[in-house]
């Protein structure tokens, strides 16, 4: 960190996004190890998902290019398709099995 | 360009149709192809003898491939020929020329047949390349080969359980002296660079003495295994169950021999190393003396012959031990042409006993068979050294060197040789004379097996004055001086008819006598009987522990317990192994989930600690 | 200025991830993460990407959260009840993910620590002009193969969430 109050007259330094981007994203991994219900567990996805987007805006404000903002057009377009057809299998998981627990579907178990 | 190689290929060439063809051909085509090759190949020897010219100063040697070649090592099939090469094909041709005329009458009712004169052949094809070698690895393909045609025939009769156990025997002694023969081999390649008789017997006075005494060494285990001395004798009375040819042929005139003319061959690394004479020497007349004492105490003919074979062989190996090689030679020669004779009388006989072997049960065939028993009394006279018969000469020339050299080696040389005398008499006797005491109603021979026997009989009366080896081998082995003495001939002449006469009395004259004697020496008769109990001493001490040995430690202890455990064990770990991993598959997303994370994490230090980043 | 804001949505931000992870009900932890979404899309403004901001909380907090909505009314999906085991989330999970966070930490403080500032205004590469310019000359190829995959994903939810027909 830059040291004195002085330096901060400039802005925020680049770094601090970053740490913040590695928070979010370690509190959607956590979401995803520790919740139980499947919905819940893929937002923790988008959770990630959005971490990681920050984290392409900080870069491109560094580099001052605009292709991290593309990156993260594209990073939301697949999220947006990858949300619909993930639901979708959701759906279809719940019509099957009658339930939400992550826990209870292991059909693959050994 | 004498074409040596046709000496061989002749044979061989027999073997070939006979084997291949040999089960559809009518029995005279059979007969005639076998015999035809070795009488040709007789004729090539012959033709090579008269065209070759003086063969002491200038052998004639053949070179027709390179076989290795490695770096500067190489061995090619060579043969060559000098004089002691053209006495031993002269011998093993000329012999074996009469015997396979013999066999056509002597196996005319036996089945197997082809397979019978097609394995002659082959032994005829090994044999000739042992003698024609030039080096001493076509002289062990042959040793080799003949040992195999050994087994082969000393097998003859395979359904005979007897016969396979001999011809096992036979073999696997055999191979014991090959290890050694093996041995010296690599010894002369290490020392000398190469295996060629002419450079190595050039090179050989240079090096030291305690090299050649171990090659020399060596090379008499090897005799020993063929030529059947101490300690590797006792396959050939074993040997006897093979078809008498084949007892006359390998077991008498050839085959045995090969480890004389071996020894003779290296005469200058065995010259040049003093003890491994004379062990050569203590061993030859170890075995004469100890196989003639079992010689008289058998009752199967063959048997009788196979242990006088092993006490000649003893004689020619103090021959050549004691430094008269020629003499040694020239009682090989002999010993083909009395010994061939004798075998195959004994092979009329049995023929007319219709194959009874004991000598117990026959008797007074002379009225029966008496061309046979004529021929069969040359053989004995010469056997015996009756004087002036071929057998006398040579013995005579091995003894009285062998008193040159120790004087007690020719004491018990003489004793034997009133022994010999004793044993051959004491078989012709009882065959011969007295009452018939079988049950059959014994026969002459056909003319067939009678002509062989003539023509030896000759030979073995002749041989003497017709070949005198030492003459002959003169430019190769110098006659020594000042061993003529008579008084050493007289002796041994004088035993030889005073054992002569023993057999006679005891046999003839007093019958009941010899039973007697047997009973009063008692344990000794039964020692002595029973071969010194030889064999049951090697079945206890190498045998069985090796039989034990293989079957507990190395085939229950380390195939099945090692080997296979450690096969099975990598099956059955991986197995294990697998169980184990199986329960990583949970089926939990969950788990999987914190396994990425891990798996990223330990990604991450890889990049932080060897990439440097963050630093 | 730049300051305050920044830890403010920050702040704003954290709160509603912990609130998704925490919360009982699905519908809840749907609604904090539109918050979460919506102060990340005032960090972008920040970052000087407005059309990228402007997007965030059209699609993503627009749409896609909606649809999760949706998705829980239908499902009806109730509190968590605790069922099932997994030691190894439970075991492993925390240490691995604290390592994990720490790591990523050390690592942005190493490589980016004199990195530069963000201040309102620095950067102006952001608006939909130069976005959309970018998009359409240099990642042209990428865009027309986004579309193709919107349409596969429009179709496979289709297929998958109909109804039997039997």
């Amino acid at each position: 960190m830059p040291e004195g109050f002085q330096a901060l007259q400039n802005g925020v330094p680049i770094s601090w996004y970053l740490i913040l981007s590695a928070i979010l994203f370690a509190l959607g991994v956590a979401g995803f190890l520790f919740r139980r219900n499947i919905i819940t567990v893929f937002m923790c996805i988008e959770l990630m998902l959005n971490a990681v987007n920050l984290s392409f805006v900080a870069f491109a404000n560094q580099h001052k290019l605009v292709s991290g903002q593309i990156f993260t057009f594209f990073v939301m377009v697949v999220a947006a398709a990858e949300a619909a057809v993930g639901l979708a299998i959701i759906l279809t998981v719940f019509k099957n099995r009658d339930t939400l627990n992550i826990d209870e579907i292991d059909s693959l178990k050994n | 360009m004498q074409n040596l190689w046709i000496i061989p290929a002749l044979p061989l060439i027999g073997f070939l149709i006979n084997g291949i063809f040999g089960r559809k051909l009518p029995k005279s085509l059979i007969n005639t192809v076998a015999v035809l090759s070795v009488v040709l190949s007789f004729a090539w020897v012959l033709k090579v003898y008269a065209t070759a010219g003086d063969l002491g100063a200038m052998p004639v040697t053949e070179h027709y491939f390179t076989w290795i070649r490695s770096g500067e090592f190489h061995v090619g099939c060579d043969f060559t020929v000098d004089k002691l090469t053209m006495i031993m094909l002269m011998i093993v041709t000329g012999v074996g020329s009469l015997i396979h005329i013999y066999s056509i009458g002597y196996m005319a009712h036996e089945g197997g047949y082809y397979r019978f004169f097609a394995y002659m052949n082959l032994f005829m094809f090994f044999m000739l390349d042992l003698v024609l070698a030039a080096n001493y690895l076509i002289l062990f393909v042959g040793w080799e080969g003949v040992g195999l045609c050994s087994y082969l025939l000393v097998g003859f009769y395979f359904v005979k359980k007897s016969a396979t156990n001999a011809g096992n025997k036979a073999f696997i002694v055999n191979r014991i002296g090959d290890f050694g023969f093996s041995l010296a081999i690599f010894l002369i390649v290490v020392n000398f660079g190469t295996l060629n008789f002419s450079q190595v017997f050039s090179a050989a006075p240079g090096k030291p003495t305690e090299t050649l005494t171990a090659i020399a060494l060596l090379l008499l285990v090897g005799a020993c295994g063929k030529s059947a001395q101490i300690p590797l004798y006792i396959w050939l009375p074993d040997a006897m169950e093979g078809p008498t040819p084949v007892s006359a042929l390998i077991h008498a005139a050839t085959m045995v021999t090969a480890g004389v003319y071996m020894i003779a061959r290296s005469a200058v690394i065995f010259t040049h190393a003093p003890a491994a004479m004379e062990t050569v020497a203590v061993i030859g007349v170890a075995t004469a003396f100890f196989a003639a004492t079992i010689g008289m105490a058998q009752n199967d003919i063959k048997k009788v012959f196979a242990y006088s074979t092993i006490s000649q062989l003893g004689y020619m190996f103090l021959g050549v031990g004691v430094g008269a090689f020629s003499a040694g030679i020239w009682h090989l020669m002999t010993h083909a042409f009395f010994k061939a004779l004798l075998f195959l009388g004994a092979g009329s006989v049995i023929h007319a006993c219709h194959g009874e072997q004991d000598m117990r049960h026959m008797g007074g065939l002379k009225k029966y068979a008496p061309w046979t028993c004529l021929t069969l009394a040359c053989a004995s006279l010469s056997i015996s050294g009756f004087p002036f018969t071929a057998g006398y000469f040579s013995k005579d020339a091995i003894l009285s060197s062998a008193y040159a050299y120790a004087p007690w080696m020719y004491w018990v040389g003489v004793i034997t040789a009133g022994m010999t005398a004793f044993y051959v008499w004491r078989a012709f006797w009882m065959t011969f004379w007295g009452d018939y005491k079988g049950h059959g109603h014994p026969h002459e021979s056909p003319p067939v097996i009678l002509g062989p026997l003539f023509v030896l009989a000759i030979l073995s009366l002749a041989g003497g004055f017709l070949f005198n080896v030492p003459h002959i081998l003169d430019s190769m082995f110098p006659i020594a001086e000042g061993v003529e003495n008579m008084s050493l001939t007289y002796i041994s002449v004088a035993l030889g008819l005073f054992g002569i006469a023993i057999s006679y009395y005891l046999y003839v004259m007093n019958t009941a006598l010899p039973g007697r004697i047997a009973g009063a020496l008692g344990g000794v008769y039964t020692l002595v009987y029973n071969k010194y109990f030889v064999d049951e001493i090697y079945d206890a001490a190498v045998v069985n522990p090796v039989i034990e040995g293989s079957r507990s430690v190395l085939w229950h202890g380390v195939d099945q317990g090692l080997i296979d455990g450690t096969v099975n064990g990598v099956g059955t770990q991986s197995y294990g192994i697998g169980g184990i991993l199986k329960l990583l598959q949970s089926g939990n997303i969950r788990s999987y989930a914190t396994w990425v994370v891990i798996g990223s994490v330990a990604l991450l230090l890889v990049m932080g600690v060897v990439e440097g980043v963050g630093r | 200025m730049d300051l305050f804001f920044f830890f403010l949505f920050a702040l704003i931000a954290v709160i509603a991830a912990v609130n998704v992870v925490l919360q009982r009900q699905p519908i809840a932890s749907a609604l904090s993460l539109i918050g979460v979404m919506g102060s990340i899309a005032v960090l972008y403004l920040l970052l000087g990407a407005e059309f990228i901001a402007m997007a965030q909380i059209i699609v993503y907090a627009g749409a896609v959260m909606v649809l999760f909505v949706f998705v829980i009314m239908l499902l009806n999906a109730s509190p968590e009840v605790r069922r099932g085991r997994s030691w190894t989330s439970q075991l492993l999970g925390v240490p691995a993910l604290l390592a994990l966070l720490g790591i990523l930490c050390y690592f942005v403080q190493g490589q980016f620590a004199n990195a530069g500032f963000v201040k309102f205004g620095n950067f102006t590469g952001g608006s939909a002009k130069s976005v959309g310019l970018a998009l359409f000359t240099d990642y042209l190829l990428p865009f027309e193969v986004t579309s193709v995959l919107i349409l596969i994903a429009i179709v496979g939810a289709i297929v998958l969430a109909r109804k039997e027909m039997d």
